[in-house]
């Protein structure tokens, strides 16, 4: 049973229709997920990462159906979320959590701290009143803030803090998968840190997984022990997270990781610097989407996609010339 | 001589609480021709430094209260307005984090890059200010420059934005550009075409640039010389390379521990600075970092460290930096 993933989302699309002209007719579409599938196992964090409109965002949404997904299944612990109803979606939020930038921005900000976090004990008719203020209590503790917070507004706390409160809501109902969607994101970089210790802590002690959606490479590496690489809506790799940042495997994995800016001024910096922007998602470039940003492209690339294959258990690649590639690399390498 | 010298700049704003000192005695050298890395988390005070150069301060609210900035040889807090706007337009420019707030969303590329030629060449014919916008676009890198002549901000990217925004900075050949997180609002690849490009045109045009950035990893990819701001002080300055290699005030010290690196180990803990930067109406008496200070001692707390110079050109703002220095001998 154990085997089984937690999550397994299978050719996940998400479009998203443009209207305009006299009659607001759909004209085109944004193709902002294509065709995404992956796994999450019990305990463990996949970082999804990729640049502005990569749609790695939209992913962590679609899970939950908060856009509701074009095409494609997800499966939390075997049962499919794009089938079920209202009632039991509501349910499944106790198991799916998922937290933003300011978690403040959906909350209401005249409610305490205390009301705020008893709120998913009050839906979910867990306890009584007396057993609710204890456990929440029991969650300021547990995420490293005072008891007595549960007494003040949310504006009265800094970022960081917040940040901590909405952590707090997200395992109130001790979930087994929270997607964090850039929540680290805005914090500065001494608060940021004590913020992922607090997530790898609490993965920990509950066995949590985590979707760990960020734009910081290297912040998603220092927290992942899996990653997905997203390039226009589509996943280009999946690898370990160790291995990825030691071997990526996709020229854009390699540009993207190259362009991390390293903080040591000594370092030795091996760039590949792309040319261009990231092509509309209206009109994504045929073949491999890559193509009009990758040194390695031909004319293959331009007209066939390349399916995504598995080349180990946690591995897999899109793309006509990875094994070219990679063989160039480590000639490169050790010459 | 240094180009650009801040001496001792004190800067309060009015706020609901009443008035707090946001920057408290800060002095910064800026020389010819360095790229001076300037960075701190939110609230530090790097962005109020630099738009008190600029004589761009929100007002009434905020003011300059003491200090000077002295820049050939006028000190930029004593001119009119009038005079201050005609340095920041020739001498020194500014660029910021999301360019869409700089650029005017009704006009053409075009017009407002011919606006800012215009300031600084009011002579020039229409044929010489298209020949020279097309030329500054292809300078930064801007694909397609007669086609974007006529396009409107937000047809751009992010990124052809801020090239947009560096080719206006340019325009009047400023001797000083002051970078205020210029390509924090954008992806990595994007940053690094900016940051490359950023460097080619300032050994190309040999100006000084201020960067300021909340990003270590900017810093040490562009800067030569480091100061490190904290709570409207400065705590530390150094060279790049020394800053990094050893840094000495605690603050520094905790700062640099705390990023996740590639090359550190995956989910292990992090070292951390404990609490959080204070707010500006809870500043610490004393020592603005002293309450959150693994060595932190009595004295801490009463009394202001100033700023001392060390050895290798080091600046450290810390009262117990000699003897700590010594520990760190004797342990090693």
């Amino acid at each position: 049973m154990n085997d089984t993933p937690l999550l397994r989302v299978e050719q996940l699309t998400k479009h998203f229709p443009i209207r305009g002209g006299l009659f607001l007719r759909t004209v085109g579409h944004v193709h902002a997920v294509d065709d995404v599938s992956f796994e999450v196992r019990r305990g463990e964090t996949l970082g999804l990462v990729g640049e502005s409109g990569c749609g790695k965002s939209t992913v962590g949404k679609a899970l939950l159906r908060l856009h509701e997904p074009t095409s494609g299944s997800v499966f939390f612990e075997g049962e499919d979320v794009t089938q079920m109803d209202r009632k039991r979606l509501r349910s499944l939020r106790r198991d799916i959590q998922i937290i933003f930038q300011d978690p403040f921005e959906s909350l209401n900000s005249r409610h305490t701290v205390g009301k705020i976090l008893a709120e998913p004990f009050v839906i979910h008719k867990v306890g009584t009143p007396e057993e609710r203020q204890q456990r929440v209590a029991h969650l300021l503790e547990r995420v490293g803030l005072d008891r007595s917070a549960a007494n003040r507004f949310p504006h009265e706390f800094s970022g960081g803090q917040r940040q901590r409160i909405g952590i707090a809501r997200a395992i109130a109902l001790e979930p087994k998968l929270i997607v964090c969607d850039e929540a680290v994101s805005a914090l500065d970089v001494s608060v940021q840190s004590q913020v992922i210790n607090l997530l790898l802590d609490l993965q920990r002690e509950m066995n949590l997984a985590l979707i760990f959606i960020a734009h910081d490479l290297a912040v998603v590496k220092h927290i992942s022990d899996r990653v997905a690489v997203m390039y226009l809506g589509e996943i280009v790799e999946t690898e370990d997270a160790q291995q990825i940042y030691d071997a990526p495997k996709h020229p854009y994995t390699q540009a993207l990781l190259s362009a991390i800016p390293i903080p040591d001024p000594t370092a030795a910096r091996d760039r590949v610097i792309l040319s261009g922007d990231v092509p509309s998602p209206i009109t994504p470039p045929t073949g491999c989407r890559f193509h009009t940003r990758c040194a390695y492209a031909t004319s293959e690339c331009i007209n066939r996609k390349p399916i995504r294959e598995r080349i180990d258990v946690d591995a897999s690649i899109a793309c006509h010339h990875w094994e070219e590639i990679a063989a160039e690399r480590s000639v490169h390498a050790s010459s | 001589m240094a180009l650009l010298s801040i001496e001792d700049l004190a800067i309060s704003f009015e706020t609901d609480e009443g008035v707090v000192d946001v920057i408290d005695g800060v002095s910064i050298e800026l020389e010819e021709g360095e790229t001076l890395g300037l960075v701190g988390e939110s609230g530090c005070g790097k962005s109020v430094t630099a738009l008190a150069v600029m004589g761009l301060l929100p007002k009434p609210a905020g003011r300059i209260t003491g200090g000077a900035i002295r820049f050939q040889d006028e000190d930029l807090t004593r001119l009119t307005s009038e005079e201050l706007s005609r340095v920041r337009g020739d001498q020194i420019a500014m660029i910021f984090q999301e360019p869409m707030t700089a650029l005017n969303p009704v006009h053409r590329v075009g017009k407002q890059l011919a606006e800012s030629y215009r300031l600084h060449h009011p002579d020039a014919s229409k044929n010489e200010i298209r020949e020279e916008s097309l030329r500054l676009m292809d300078h930064v890198g801007i694909p397609a420059a007669e086609r974007r002549l006529d396009e409107y901000p937000h047809q751009l990217s992010g990124g052809m934005r801020q090239r947009i925004m560096i080719a206006m900075a340019l325009s009047s050949r400023p001797r000083i550009l002051i970078a205020d997180e210029p390509t924090t609002a954008l992806d990595v690849t994007i940053q690094a075409q900016i940051l490359e490009l950023l460097r080619d045109l300032q050994s190309e045009y040999g100006m000084s640039i201020i960067f300021i950035t909340h990003d270590l990893g900017v810093i040490a990819e562009l800067a030569s010389r480091v100061v490190v701001m904290y709570a409207g002080r400065v705590a530390e300055e150094a060279s790049v390379e020394s800053l990094f290699k050893s840094p000495r005030h605690p603050y520094t010290k905790g700062l640099l521990a705390s990023i996740p690196r590639l090359e550190s180990e995956s989910k292990s803990v992090l070292p951390t600075i404990p609490g959080v930067v204070p707010s500006i109406d809870e500043l610490p008496v004393g020592c603005r970092f002293s309450n959150r200070c693994e060595f932190a001692q009595d004295q801490c707390t009463h009394a202001k460290p100033e700023l001392e110079q060390a050895s290798d050109g080091r600046k450290i703002a810390c009262l117990r930096w000699r003897e700590l220095e010594q520990d760190v001998a004797v342990s090693a």
